[in-house]
């Protein structure tokens, strides 16, 4: 069971104070976008073994949405920032590269 | 008005604590920008500070939680809470912000005794042990969500939504059983 | 005969006799016996049988690994089966039984099994087994299961408390043996919040039964020290009884503990659950000794040597007169050296090396004891007990060159770290050649959530069998007698006969032989987590923990590779068995689950209400009266609302306020129609779909002031909508000015219908509640009698209609003023099914019934309520897809039936011909059926292909069986299709 450390209220906790989210960084397409873009939005997921950014909810806590990186095959929690941005700020690119030399980056 | 009906009127159990619901308190949810002015001077006028995250702070028998980065928790008699829910709506009016008077759906229990941290134990995962006087810990209390604080030596005070009361005050009886002290 | 020594037993209390029985026959122990030592001690070796061939089996171990001797303790409801002797405390009055045999453990007809052997290979059932189908289910079933499987089921309910708690700590020391206590030293000195646990009841592990000195002074001594200084340490938390049963993902750990399995009925909690969060687990688990594969290791009499010399000298048990030791290793003479000091036999001693030079055997052989090298044993003499063996040459066939008589047989192949809790959650081991044992890599470590090491291992878990290499790892010396190399033994002799590796037990609990991993070889099961499946080595109670190594070590030899290559089976928690009400905890009986209740549920209590479950809560179906019949309340509640007035308990449903200046904005993205454009005091009903363009929820939203408004939700929805609209707020539109509150459970609300609804509320006084006052689809705020109340002039039934809100604090009280005020006007409550009835006579639509997450407001004729004007709402786009906008799509109606009968539920309307799967076609299905006391007959709504389009038409629907029923398709509305009694 996971702990993570929810940067809205600076609280860590196991994972059954949080609700998971899937993705993040998702942009939206609504109306007036082509089939593909909409689907991409709706259905398209990476599900990377490695390096992935997703979505969770302190659900129990304050009940604030952030953000993780994660990689999914070790568990190891790079870092947990707010949800109000649209991509991962540079410094925890920055440390995810300096452990994982091998990841491709973030796109 | 009839007389206002907490979720369990009181009901209290003896066990290595005591565990007991506090009867209709009041309790008004203030969302808005807590490092704005206008909210500070809104709740200075009642005698309040703005707590920093995660603080509780008692004052003249009224307390204030921090509940998240835009949310406060006031604490207050029952009877009290109407008019001042009225009174912080009308200082905020204008600003964006939200008062809700929201006394009616929690329940509010204490856990009393030297061995109150033991009850919490069994029920949260969060560290009561590590949790310092004046914060507040939101998490989860078995299979429903709740908050706690240090309120005196030897208390702790928990709320919950009200519909759970009756879940909630029965695993503080389970928990506080005679003969299961954890240590 | 095993039997109780006149002295010693380091940790028996002889001034504390106990008493327990056995299969009803009384014994006695002492105080800090376990049910093992205590059975030995009362002369009890054989105390059960096999697994599949029911052979006689006795005690082999004196801890957590022990295979044969698990016992059904207690009786009644407090009976469990498979209880492990060697680590079950005696108690006063403990009640025992053996398992796995009829009618007798002396006489067992199933024992036939074992003159069998030949036909129960490796497989057996897979081969025997496999046809003709029938015949397994009727026949090979039931006796199979007869004749195999382990202890009895309990029947009754289990009186005992458990229960759960939660700890954190910088550093959790897993074993409370002297690496253990060294380890817990270490950190408790440096500050850290430590807890050490030890499985056993009692600290030091197994070296003040073995020899050696520390830091200069008896193990004993500085075990006693260590104890006290911990113990003085604030930071540092000490358990006994406890096990670490499993280490999980981000330093989780589970600890099991046994708080009064002792004293049962002594109202404490029989075991906790621990759900620890350690920043660093120590795994200090010790090492398991392994037996030898020799034919007749399973004789009872026939135990490890360690556990004989645990036996003499902690529980002053004799396991036998004479002991005859067989070893691969300098350590089992230690064994002999314990016999010895106890004034017992060991007329030989079996060692399978060619040379033995180290200390132990010098001095062993200098007290006079008979030491055989390079020999082994060729099988083992006797059936219920041990009464002697034959020597053979190890690196021949199992000729026997001599037969010695004895009672008991010490067997060393030598130790095995305990790597479970290391290897749970990913930790890694690495072969040690020289020891031949699987290790901790510290290279791979389990990694938490930082990344780095979560555990690290100390002592002879590390593989640091002697206690000077344990101590050494804590920097602190120690000495002990230097052990001479082990020569690996998989097999003894090395080259045994077919008829020897038929009898060579591998697996005690799942009498799995060498030959049946061999042919597991044979047969193509190379990867051992097969052949672990194909012949269930490994599997069972005890996990193997005596049997992995050898059965691998047996299967690399088949297969001609080296054992690394063959690897282990995976290591899954917990450690040894817990136990089910431990891990359910609190949750039971009223505690299941929470049950949410409103303000006026100790009222419905009272009246009897029948239940139905909405989520969490229940609230009341109907009320039924004395001698009615659930259809019958619910047929009087809908005709009493109709006609007179009727009261439903609608607390349950969501009521979220949405307030600030983007507000609007907000929601008019957040439901299909338009909230912006709702003017202040008046309701209108909305629908909010998916991003999928699903219908999800539904509900009548309040405009409450220029920058407010008040969103009622489904009962079971108002925490998903909740958390749905912060989503939004938080993830997507968050320079939005928008704050919500979920206030479902701040207002009781009540909602009164009928023709007679209003004449009852003016009955309260206070608000005007004319229809000029508060026409329909408008609210209002003010005191209804006493109450300040909001009402909403909303329908859910047809009928004139208000939703009262008032403070859950007040909440019962104006439901006891309404029934009271309304006695005269036949006020009656009603539940949610009488609301469902009157609903779909409406034609109104249930979210859950007419929707099912494939469901669009299209397809319900709600076209109505989807916004044409608006750019942009949550699921417009995904409406805009082809397949949404297929004229094929089934489209709702209302159906009823011919002969006025009631469509069963979740009917399918039959089409003609077949689909590629072979199945029939259909077109149409019920998503709502009653029968209507309003209409006098069954209606029903439901999805229809084309609906709309074919009125009137006659359509079958599945009955009952192969039943066919003829419905009439018609308007989705039954009752009062103009409107006019819900606007009076």
């Amino acid at each position: 069971m996971l702990s993570l450390t929810c940067p809205c209220c600076g609280i860590t906790a196991e994972e059954t104070e949080f609700a998971p989210g899937g993705e993040a960084h998702l942009k939206r397409f609504g109306p007036g976008s082509s089939d593909e873009a909409f689907e991409g939005y709706l259905f398209a997921r990476k599900n990377p073994k490695g390096v992935h950014f997703e979505r969770w909810r302190h659900a129990y806590g304050c009940g604030k949405w952030f953000l993780a990186a994660r990689c999914t095959a070790t568990l190891e929690v790079f870092g947990t920032y707010p949800a109000q941005t649209t991509q991962p700020p540079a410094e925890l690119i920055a440390k995810i590269k300096a452990k994982r030399p091998e990841w491709e980056g973030w796109a | 008005m009839s007389e206002p009906v907490s979720a369990l009127q009181g009901k209290s159990h003896q066990g290595f604590v005591t565990v007991a619901e506090a009867g209709p308190t009041g309790m008004i949810t203030i969302r808005g920008d807590l490092a704005g002015k206008p909210l500070a001077r809104a709740l200075k006028a009642q005698g309040l500070p703005v707590p920093e995250a995660r603080r509780i702070e008692q004052v003249a028998g009224r307390s204030i939680a921090w509940m998240n980065p835009d949310e406060l928790l006031l604490i207050c008699a029952h009877d009290a809470a109407p008019d001042l829910t009225a009174t912080l709506a009308q200082a905020l009016a204008g600003e964006h912000a939200l008062v809700a008077n929201v006394s009616d759906a929690r329940a509010l229990f204490t856990i009393r005794g030297g061995k109150a941290d033991q009850v919490v134990m069994k029920l949260s995962p969060a560290d009561i042990a590590s949790l310092p006087m004046g914060e507040i810990r939101r998490t989860r209390i078995a299979q429903v969500a709740g908050s706690f604080w240090r309120s005196g030596p030897e208390e702790i005070t928990l709320i919950s939504f009200r519909s759970v009361a009756g879940y909630v005050m029965g695993l503080l009886e389970v928990s506080a059983r005679p003969g299961s002290e954890l240590f | 005969m095993s039997t109780r020594l006149a002295k010693g037993g380091r940790l028996i209390d002889r001034a504390k006799p106990l008493n327990f029985t056995f299969n009803g026959k009384p014994m006695r122990g002492f105080a800090g016996d376990t049910l093992a030592s205590a059975l030995l001690g009362a002369g009890q070796v054989m105390v059960g049988r096999s697994f599949k061939y029911h052979r006689p089996r006795g005690i082999v171990a004196s801890g957590a690994e022990e295979p044969n001797a698990l016992v059904g303790l207690g009786r009644n409801a407090r009976f469990e089966p498979d209880q492990r002797t060697t680590t079950t405390e005696l108690f006063e009055g403990a009640e025992t039984r053996s398992q796995n045999h009829w009618p007798s453990l002396d006489f067992d007809i199933g024992e036939i099994n074992d003159r069998l052997y030949k036909f129960f290979p490796a497989g057996f059932y897979y081969k025997t087994f496999m046809a003709p189908r029938a015949a397994w289910k009727h026949l090979f079933e039931p006796i199979i299961r007869k004749s195999a499987g382990l202890g009895g089921v309990p029947k009754e309910a289990d009186p005992d408390r458990y229960e759960q708690a939660y700890a954190h700590c910088d550093v959790l020391v897993a074993g409370g043996g002297v690496a253990g206590l060294a380890a817990a030293l270490r950190e408790g000195r440096a500050g850290k919040r430590v807890w050490l646990v030890e499985q056993s009841a009692h600290w030091g592990g197994r070296t003040p039964v073995d020899d050696g000195q520390i830091d200069g002074v008896e193990a004993e001594d500085w075990i006693a020290a260590a104890l006290e200084e911990l113990e003085s340490l604030a930071n540092v938390t000490m358990r006994t009884r406890f096990m670490a049963a499993g280490l999980y993902d981000h330093g989780y750990v589970i600890g099991y503990e046994s708080v009064a399995d002792a004293t049962p009925g002594d109202g404490r909690p029989r075991h906790r659950l621990w759900r620890i969060r350690a920043g660093l687990t120590i795994t200090a688990t010790g090492a398991i000794e392994r037996p030898l594969a020799f034919a007749g290791n399973d004789v009872p009499g026939v135990m490890l040597a360690s556990a004989v010399r645990d036996y003499i000298v902690n529980w002053a048990v004799s396991p036998g007169d004479r002991t005859v030791i067989v070893t691969n290793n300098d350590d089992a003479y230690r064994t002999a050296l314990a016999l010895l000091d106890a004034g017992l036999t060991v007329p030989t001693i079996v060692d399978a090396r060619e040379e033995t030079h180290g200390a132990l055997p010098q001095e062993v052989k200098a007290r006079g004891v008979r030491v055989l090298e390079g020999r082994g044993i060729a099988r083992v003499l006797g059936r219920s007990r041990v009464t002697g063996v034959e020597i053979c040459a190890q690196a021949g066939e199992g000729g026997a060159v001599e037969t010695i008589a004895c009672d008991c047989v010490a067997m060393s192949g030598g130790w095995s770290p305990v790597v479970h809790l290391w290897s749970h959650c990913g930790g890694k081991l690495i072969w040690d050649e020289p020891r031949a044992m699987f290790r901790p890599d510290p290279s791979r470590p389990p990694t938490g959530a930082d990344g780095a090491a979560m555990a690290t291992v100390a002592g002879a878990a590390n593989g640091d069998l002697t206690l000077a290499e344990t101590m050494a790892g804590f920097g602190i010396g120690a000495c002990s007698h230097d052990e001479a190399a082990l020569a690996p033994v998989w097999m003894m002799p090395a080259g045994a006969t077919d008829a020897l590796r038929y009898k060579a037990f591998l697996d005690f609990q799942n009498d799995v032989k060498v030959s049946d991993v061999q042919l597991a070889a044979r047969e193509g099961y190379t990867s051992v987590e097969h052949t672990k499946r194909y012949t269930t080595l490994g599997m069972a109670t005890d996990q193997g923990k005596l049997s992995n190594i050898n059965g691998l070590a047996v299967l690399s030899d088949a297969l001609g590779q080296p054992i690394p290559a063959t690897g282990t089976t995976t290591f899954r928690p917990p450690y040894t068995p817990i136990s089910l009400g431990a891990i359910t905890g609190e949750a039971r009986g009223d505690l299941f689950q929470p049950l949410r209740r409103t303000p006026i549920q100790s009222w419905h209590e009272a009246q009897g209400a029948h239940w139905e479950p909405v989520g969490h809560w229940r609230r009341p179906y109907c009320y039924p009266r004395k001698g009615e019949s659930h259809s019958d309340a619910v047929g009087r509640e809908i005709t009493n609302t109709r006609k007179n007035v009727g009261m439903l308990d609608a607390s349950t449903l969501g009521k979220i306020v949405v307030k600030g200046p983007d507000a609007g904005r907000f929601l008019d993205m957040l439901y299909t129609n338009m909230m912006s454009t709702l003017p202040v005091g008046k309701c209108r009903y909305g629908l909010m779909c998916n991003e999928n363009g699903f219908l999800m929820d539904d509900g009548v939203v309040a405009r409450l002031s220029e920058d407010m408004w008040l969103c009622h939700t489904t009962s079971g929805g108002a925490d998903r909508i909740h958390g749905w609209m912060e989503d939004w707020l938080q993830c997507e539109w968050w320079d939005w000015k928008v704050y919500v509150a979920n206030l479902t459970e701040q207002f009781a609300q009540i909602a009164v219908v009928g023709p007679k609804a209003r004449a009852l509320l003016e009955r309260l006084g206070g608000m005007d509640v004319s229809k000029e006052a508060l026409p329909f689809m408008h609210w209002a705020e003010g005191k209804l009698g006493d109450f300040d109340a909001r009402i909403f002039r909303i329908s859910f039934s047809g009928e004139l209609s208000y939703e009262i809100a008032v403070p859950a604090s007040q909440g019962l009280a104006l439901w006891e003023t309404l029934m009271a005020e309304g006695e005269a006007l036949g006020v009656m409550p009603y539940g949610t099914e009488a609301l469902h009835v009157m609903r779909a006579e409406k034609g109104f639509i249930m979210i859950g019934d007419e929707t099912d997450g494939t469901v669009i407001p299209q397809d319900l004729g709600l076209s109505w309520a989807i916004s044409k004007k608006k750019a942009d709402f949550l699921g417009k786009r995904a409406q805009e897809r082809s397949h949404m906008t297929d004229p094929n799509r089934w489209k709702l109606v209302g159906l009823e039936t011919l002969d006025g009968s009631v469509i069963p539920d979740g009917s399918h309307a039959p089409a003609e011909g077949y689909n590629a799967n072979g199945q029939r076609n259909t077109q149409g299905r019920v998503t709502s059926t009653y029968y209507s006391p309003t209409i006098g007959k069954g209606i029903a709504l439901g999805l229809v292909l084309n609906g709309p389009d074919r009125m009137g038409e006659v359509i079958e629907f599945t009955g009952e069986g192969e039943t066919q029923i003829k419905a009439r398709i018609v308007e989705t509305c039954f009752y009062d299709k103009e409107g006019e009694k819900q606007d009076v």
